[in-house]
């Protein structure tokens, strides 16, 4: 795998190739001592041309437990937001020694132009592109989706996918890079996705896309999903006409505590509330619902790790065989739960 | 011309109503067709060039409506000069230039020194077209009675680029061009639907996380457009056509008998959106690059009259407005060089259009809505007016090319076409019986 740039063009075998190969980075990461030597001398530029301090600190820590040396490089106050073109700025970041190139850019697209350009031979990890995919925060979702669905069935992760998994995800899927991403992957690994939003937020085209779509939230909920993933909204969505007030919008699609309720006794027993962060408390999510222990915003961010410390791995080692590197001695290997 | 300048006689080529016939230019007219072309020129006084044309075509020289040659103002793009020699180059004899350069072509002034530097470039006819509004804005109307008055005898008027969006100011401009026999050429694109659009929207777009440019945002302007014209009884002429719907909007408007004439251009006689799947810039038009349906519904009312021309919306930019993100890259592609090739391989090969309808939508109509008479002289049947100005373009459809834009006069490289085969060359042209080309290569700019 030379680079990452989307989910929808990663087959079956790679996505789990990826995820298991986050598991045994897991369990590095469960270790006293929280480093493996895989890319020592390698570089990783952290290239941000959008704010994102949660994902960039992820790729960040993800790289050093690889050994890599990190050089991050963001937009602000660089020759980037001083009309330096992107071409310029990642030869430049080539010449200094980037081995692979982790970008978050506003301009869908981007990623994939770098990696197709010629413009350098590095890898290029796509950290979010504008409003097309989010590839990692989907694989870090599946990961835990992954997770849970081997916690109820009382097996181990690796090797698994998600099929029959009922997963609705909620809120502004137009604007939004995390659902592409997602509704791509997970239906890849066979789970079955419903999209419920406003008529506003939904995208033009999607009913040529795998997932069902709904306008009414209890309708979603009511038919007893396993996971209910939030996406953040943005209140200004409201002066652009896509709906009429945050109240009614949070009245219809937020998850409130009544919709809570309903999860508790339509959703699957151990169904999961999932949200890519940062939440806005009382406008798609409650508090309660934000503070349930159904919640899983902590597990993901640190699955987040593991799953940028495998993508990294994958992108960076050359190996294009299928199969999981055997990265951790199995004595060391957390059971697994 | 002086009485001692060459004649030319073409032998052996196909004319467009499907003879092979000879023809003679002398004195910068269309002096003879037929046999009587060869007994003439052997005749007459003079050197006598001949230009062999067995197995080629014998046009009138192309006329497009739809050109933006960027001076003054973005002379790293193009200039003048270079974009005329692009025009020869792709067998064109007449170029309308858009008025969206820096400073907009709104005055007498700025049209007449657009129309100065076409006589001084000498390889092809160049039109101003008048600015409607001030500017560009929208707001008031340009002095378009000084610009038809001046040098320039401007009669196309567009803010190309820009959409005439209020109604008002639109209906204006279609009743005041009648004083001098214009007619707006209408960029319809509803400026509130399409706000910053990236691409058509449909399934594509959501995928690609693109801003759409719905097919409504085109076709509700259209709709309005047509029914203006009807109220007020004016032209109306529609640039770059890009959808199925725009195409059954006109056929209905000219069923009813509105005097609306429509464009399309060669990329959306061709091209799809999902070329824009690989986010590379040089795919980024506007209008946007749309579906194959729309594509079949051009080419289809193209061939029945609906869409009446050709125009090229040739729009050259630099490398370093093209080498960015797909968002933030300018829109428009090159195609002076490529535009025949591209109606050859649409229209001709496909057997939807013959060499004499190739005339008609890319030389007697666009001259009839621009009100040329020294261009497109061709019957409907595909047969030359003896008599008229020589602008002939000679046309190889026989060899097959891969377009290279490095190797294109037009000072830009941003050919959507790069790589891909295309059939036919344009071999000789002459503008005004002066061969602008010859053998495939620019000859001489006629002087004036
Ligand atoms: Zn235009």
């Amino acid at each position: 795998m030379k680079h990452l740039l989307s989910t929808q063009d990663l087959s079956l075998a790679d996505a789990l190739r990826i995820l298991d190969t986050a598991e045994e980075m897991s369990a590095v990461s469960g270790r006293e001592v929280k480093k493996l030597p895989a890319l020592r001398g390698r570089t990783v530029v952290n290239l941000f041309l959008e704010d994102s301090t949660r994902t960039r600190i992820s790729f960040e820590a993800a790289a050093k437990r690889l050994s890599a040396d990190v050089i991050n490089f963001t937009g602000k106050g660089t020759s980037v937001s001083k009309g330096e073109s992107l071409k310029d700025t990642v030869q430049t970041l080539e010449a200094i020694g980037a081995d692979a190139i982790v970008m978050r850019h506003w301009g869908s697209g981007a990623a994939a132009q770098l990696a197709g350009s010629g413009w350098i031979t590095s890898s290029v990890v796509n950290a979010g592109d504008g409003t097309h995919e989010h590839p990692t925060q989907a694989l870090l979702d599946a990961l835990t989706l992954r997770r849970h669905l081997a916690r109820r069935h009382g097996t181990g992760p690796r090797g698994t996918d998600l099929a029959g998994m009922k997963v609705v995800i909620v809120g502004d899927i137009l604007h939004s890079r995390v659902a592409r991403s997602n509704l791509w992957l997970l239906t890849t690994l066979g789970a079955e996705v419903t999209l419920a939003a406003p008529p506003t937020l939904v995208p033009v085209g999607v009913e040529q896309w795998p997932c069902h779509v709904t306008y009414s939230l209890d309708e979603a909920i009511a038919a007893g999903p396993d996971a209910v993933m939030m996406l953040r909204v943005q209140s200004e969505r409201m002066h652009e006409a896509f709906f009429p007030s945050a109240a009614e919008y949070t009245r219809s699609w937020g998850l409130t505590d009544d919709r809570l309720a309903l999860l508790e006794s339509a959703g699957a027993a151990d169904a999961v509330i999932m949200h890519p962060g940062p939440m806005n408390r009382g406008l798609e999510i409650s508090a309660a619902a934000a503070d349930s222990v159904r919640n899983t915003a902590l597990e993901q961010v640190a699955n987040g790790v593991s799953v940028r410390m495998a993508v990294l791995y994958l992108v960076l080692s050359g190996t294009d065989t299928a199969g999981t590197p055997d990265l951790v001695p199995s004595a060391a290997r957390r059971p697994e739960a | 011309m002086s009485p001692t300048a060459p004649r030319y006689l073409i032998t052996g080529g196909t004319l467009p109503d499907g003879t092979t016939s000879d023809v003679l230019i002398e004195d910068g007219l269309l002096a003879a067709v037929g046999p009587e072309a060869r007994s003439r020129a052997e005749a007459g006084d003079g050197p006598l060039e001949t230009v062999d044309a067995a197995g080629r075509i014998v046009l009138p020289g192309l006329v497009d409506l739809h050109t933006h040659l960027r001076e003054p103002g973005r002379e790293d793009a193009e200039t003048v000069e270079t974009g005329t020699r692009a025009a020869a180059m792709g067998g064109f004899t007449s170029v309308h230039a858009m008025a969206n350069s820096t400073p907009v072509a709104d005055s007498a002034g700025v049209v007449e020194q657009v129309w100065q530097l076409g006589r001084e470039a000498g390889w092809c006819d160049v039109h101003p077209v008048g600015a409607v509004t001030v500017g560009l804005a929208g707001e008031r109307l340009a002095e378009l009675g000084a610009m038809a008055a001046s040098r320039a005898e401007v009669r196309v008027f567009s803010d190309d680029g820009m959409c005439v969006s209020d109604p008002v100011l639109m209906r204006r401009a279609l009743e005041y061009v009648k004083a001098f026999d214009g007619v707006v050429a209408q960029h319809a694109q509803e400026p509130r639907l399409t706000e910053g659009a990236q691409m058509n929207e449909g399934e594509l777009s959501s995928v690609l996380g693109l801003s759409g440019w719905p097919a409504v945002a085109e076709e509700a302007i259209i709709a309005r457009d047509v029914l203006l014209a009807q109220h007020v009884g004016s032209r109306l002429h529609v640039c770059h056509v890009s959808t199925a719907g725009s195409v059954e909007i006109i056929r209905w408007a000219k069923e009813r008998g509105i005097e609306v004439t429509a464009e399309a251009t060669p990329h959306h006689l061709l091209l799809t959106e999902e070329l824009v799947r690989t986010y590379d810039p040089v795919f980024k038009v506007n209008p946007p690059l749309r579906r194959e349906a729309d594509v079949m519904a051009l080419r289809e009312g193209l061939a029945d009259g609906t869409i009446d021309t050709v125009g090229t919306d040739h729009a050259p930019h630099t490398a370093e407005t093209k080498e960015c993100e797909w968002t933030v890259a300018a829109m428009g592609m090159t195609g002076l060089e490529t535009a025949l090739p591209v109606v050859q391989h649409a229209l001709v090969d496909t057997g939807l259009m013959d060499w004499a309808g190739v005339s008609r939508i890319l030389s007697s109509t666009p001259a009839r809505i621009a009100r040329l008479t020294d261009q497109g002289r061709i019957s409907a049947s595909g047969v030359f007016e003896t008599g008229a100005p020589a602008n002939v373009t000679v046309y190889d459809p026989h060899v097959t090319r891969t377009v290279d834009p490095a190797t294109h006069a037009t000072r830009s490289r941003n050919s959507p076409y790069r790589g891909m085969e295309l059939p036919g060359q344009v071999t000789d042209v002459f503008n005004h019986g002066h061969p602008v080309v010859r053998d495939r290569a620019l000859a001489t700019p006629r002087t004036h």
